[in-house]
């Protein structure tokens, strides 16, 4: 869970426009981080004689940035990415913690593969790694997993991410058993026999391409149930990477009557459509499938809303071979950790669609709150994880670079302006 | 107009000129087949090779016979029994393919967009023969070429697609070929068959097979594509044949006489079309298959020898 190595130094962050949604402050401050974590912001700090000095002078200074939604696909497909590999791809995009799916082989699904999880980032991650863990045995959606145990052990969500639990009964006691651990269950709401053998949207592309569809309804279908579910449970039921304008609209109704259901979007569904499948490009190809523009504003608006609460990449790794064939062939998902700072700040806060602070507040101390993480605020004693970015550094985005092992990015040659500066994991420069 | 692209992939992406241009040749083609001697030297020492991921006998027949009309070396490559059963992936098949140096690769293929991937990925010519539920573009080609024939033109035509849209590569290439010729296109079938936003190609819908056919001048039936329909799309082929199949009663009741009946083969007689019209006389399904030679000799010449101004019939 903590980043390797022991810190002690002392080190001030100068001169950076510090935003922290948890305080409601956006003002140039210092800060002092020591012992790990965050000692004191103010205006101007004398840095002590041991301090080492950090310029931040024009650059963002902000909570760490938490992705709630990772697939580090270490123990068993290492091939595609490892704690080792993924925590370094993190740390470049800005992130200082992230959540990994279950979906491993062996899945994690007891006790014994979350203990290697977090052996593993104890010993060569560079950001916290906090494991979520099966809701299902083997996410075959027929008998629990030992959730106690997983809760015991660590794991601070549940999901069959990957899967949905298609079986209602099995997702309704899953939700009744977690309820003492304070544990969302994270969905991935996709209805099976709606979904079918579909490998992209529904909709004129699909149809114009010949490639079978996904409905957006098989998405609506099961965030319904889901909240209806979350209703009847009292449980609190995270819905995973939201791409249809449709479920958007559930959340928001039935946050409005007070049911406890959260949500995540992903930086692809926030800023591509289907109309990118015409390339046939296996890393257009993702589960939801990249859905319209009507989806895309709808998305947008509510992330700025809150009635979804954070950005979360669902980083995805996959070997080339994986996404070079055959677009139905294509595994899916693409990687996103080394990307979403870079395209949300150029294509979503520059152009005005969303504020700064609300992305900042998405990023770090929305995920910290829904599953009850240190860290999303630059308060006094929070650990000293900082995410830091310059606004105007430009960058072009090459795969080729990247410190993940995989490269199926749908944003190759894409050009932005602000990228990750700096991160800080517990009061340690882990990347820079 | 001249060909200037270096593949077939869609007929989507043509122009309504190129698309002439391509008919043109075709139909000046046609005469060889009725030669004694069926060779013409257009394509001597030039290699074409049919690449063939999904069954089909007439299509790689007709490419076959196409190139060694032309004097190409024609080499087949299917699926089956080769590097592909072995577990080789599309692509590196495909590379291991261009490593030989073909002039032109035709191609097969069960998933939508796999010509477009070796298109881009690879220097010779690439000709789409059948992609998934995409476009099958020399299909279209020689339909338009076949009604061009029996009516003279196109401009204002009317045309009925029934069946199985939903599933039919067919369907999408003549869709996009008839419009861009000026005809106005009817698709229909139950709604379970028809693709979502269809009327977004540009085309009407109709869930009447009496409705679609009435005053139109072409109708063309498609096949009920059984192996590929997930069960519960329709209820019993005895029910499809009952609301869907094109019988000589239908025809006379609400069709015009000089009404054209195509078909893509092969006909699942007794389904989409009954016998006594699949052979009758507005029937032109024997035509079609006679020009898919041609037309794939036209697409082969301007792709591979297109631009040299040797006739091929002289």
């Amino acid at each position: 869970m903590s980043p390797r190595g022991a810190v002690s130094s002392t080190l001030v962050i100068r001169g950076g426009r510090v935003i922290d949604p948890a305080a409601s402050i956006d003002a140039e401050q210092d800060v002092l981080i020591e012992d790990g974590k965050i000692a004191r912001l103010a205006a101007r700090i004398t840095p002590p004689p041991e301090a080492t000095v950090i310029d931040a002078s024009g650059k963002w200074v902000c909570p760490g940035f938490i992705d709630m939604h990772v697939h580090l696909r270490e123990p068993g497909h290492e091939y595609k990415e490892t704690v080792a590999t993924g925590t370094r791809a993190a740390a470049a995009g800005g992130f200082t913690a992230v959540c990994c799916m279950a979906n491993t082989q062996p899945v994690n699904d007891n006790r014994a593969v979350t203990d290697y999880i977090r052996a593993k980032a104890e010993s060569e991650g560079v950001v916290r790694v906090y494991p979520i863990g099966a809701v299902s045995r083997g996410l075959a959606g027929r008998e629990l997993a030992e959730l106690a145990e997983l809760a015991e052990a660590g794991c601070v969500a549940f999901s069959d991410d990957g899967k949905c639990v298609m079986n209602a009964e099995l997702y309704r006691r899953a939700m009744e058993y977690t309820l003492p651990f304070g544990t969302p269950v994270i969905s991935h709401a996709e209805d099976d026999t709606l979904a079918r053998d579909g490998c992209m949207h529904e909709g004129v592309v699909s149809t114009e391409l010949g490639l079978s569809g996904i409905p957006a309804a098989a998405e609506d279908v099961m965030v319904a149930r889901d909240i209806v579910l979350a209703e009847l449970t009292g449980a609190h039921v995270h819905i995973a990477h939201v791409s249809s304008a449709g479920a958007v609209r559930l959340v928001r109704d039935a946050k409005a009557r007070g049911v406890r259901v959260t949500a995540e979007v992903t930086p692809h569904h926030l800023l591509l459509t289907d109309e990118a499948v015409r390339s046939w490009d296996g890393n257009m190809k993702m589960a939801p499938p990249l859905r319209t523009k009507r989806d895309v504003e709808a998305l947008i608006e509510a992330l700025v809303d809150g009635t979804i609460d954070c950005v979360a990449t669902d980083h995805a790794p996959h070997a080339l071979s994986e996404k070079e064939g055959e677009f139905d062939h294509a595994a899916n998902g693409v990687v996103g950790l080394e990307t979403a700072v870079c395209v949300l700040v150029d294509r979503l806060v520059k152009p005005g669609l969303l504020p700064l602070v609300t992305l900042v507040s998405r990023l770090s101390r929305d995920p910290a709150r829904l599953l009850r993480l240190p860290g999303g605020s630059l308060g006094a004693g929070a650990p000293a994880d900082v995410t830091l970015i310059d606004p105007d550094a430009a960058i072009t985005i090459d795969p080729a670079r990247f410190a993940s092992r995989s490269r199926n990015t749908p944003f190759t040659g894409w050009t932005a302006t602000g990228r990750p500066w700096k991160t800080i994991v517990g009061g340690k420069v882990v990347w820079q | 107009m001249g060909w200037t692209r270096k593949d077939l992939v869609t007929i989507r992406e043509l122009e309504a000129a190129e698309i002439l241009t391509l008919i043109d040749t075709a139909a000046s083609l046609q005469e060889i087949a009725g030669r004694e001697i069926k060779k013409v030297p257009a394509l001597r020492g030039k290699t074409i090779v049919n690449l063939f991921y999904e069954n089909s006998t007439r299509t790689r027949t007709s490419f076959e016979i196409a190139g060694k009309w032309l004097s190409a070396d024609v080499i087949n490559f299917s699926a089956s029994g080769s590097s592909a059963a072995k577990g080789e992936s599309f692509v590196d098949t495909a590379r291991n393919i261009a490593a030989m140096s073909p002039d032109v690769v035709v191609v097969r293929h069960s998933a939508s967009g796999a010509p477009a991937l070796l298109a881009k990925a690879l220097p010779c010519a690439i000709v789409n023969a059948g992609d998934g539920a995409h476009e099958h573009p020399t299909q279209a080609l020689l339909d338009l070429l076949t009604i061009r024939e029996k009516k003279g033109h196109f401009d204002g035509l009317s045309v009925a697609i029934v069946g199985d849209i939903a599933h039919s590569r067919v369907a999408r290439s003549n869709i996009h070929g008839m419009r861009k010729l000026g005809m106005t296109v009817t698709v229909a079938g139950p709604p379970t068959l028809i693709p979502p936003y269809a009327q977004e190609l540009g085309c009407k819908v109709s869930y009447r097979l009496e409705d679609a056919i009435r005053d139109v001048d072409v109708i063309m039936m498609l096949r009920l594509q059984q192996e590929r329909m997930h069960a519960g799309l329709i209820p019993s082929l005895r029910e499809y044949s009952r609301y869907w199949g094109l019988t000589l009663d239908r025809l006379a009741a609400h069709a015009r006489p000089d009404v054209l009946i195509m078909h893509p083969g092969p006909v699942n007689r007794g389904v989409e079309l009954s016998p006594e019209v699949a052979d009758g006389p507005y029937s032109v399904i024997l035509d079609q298959v006679a020009k898919g030679v041609a037309v794939r000799m036209a697409v082969l010449l301007l792709l591979a020898g297109g631009r040299s101004a040797e006739g091929p019939s002289q």
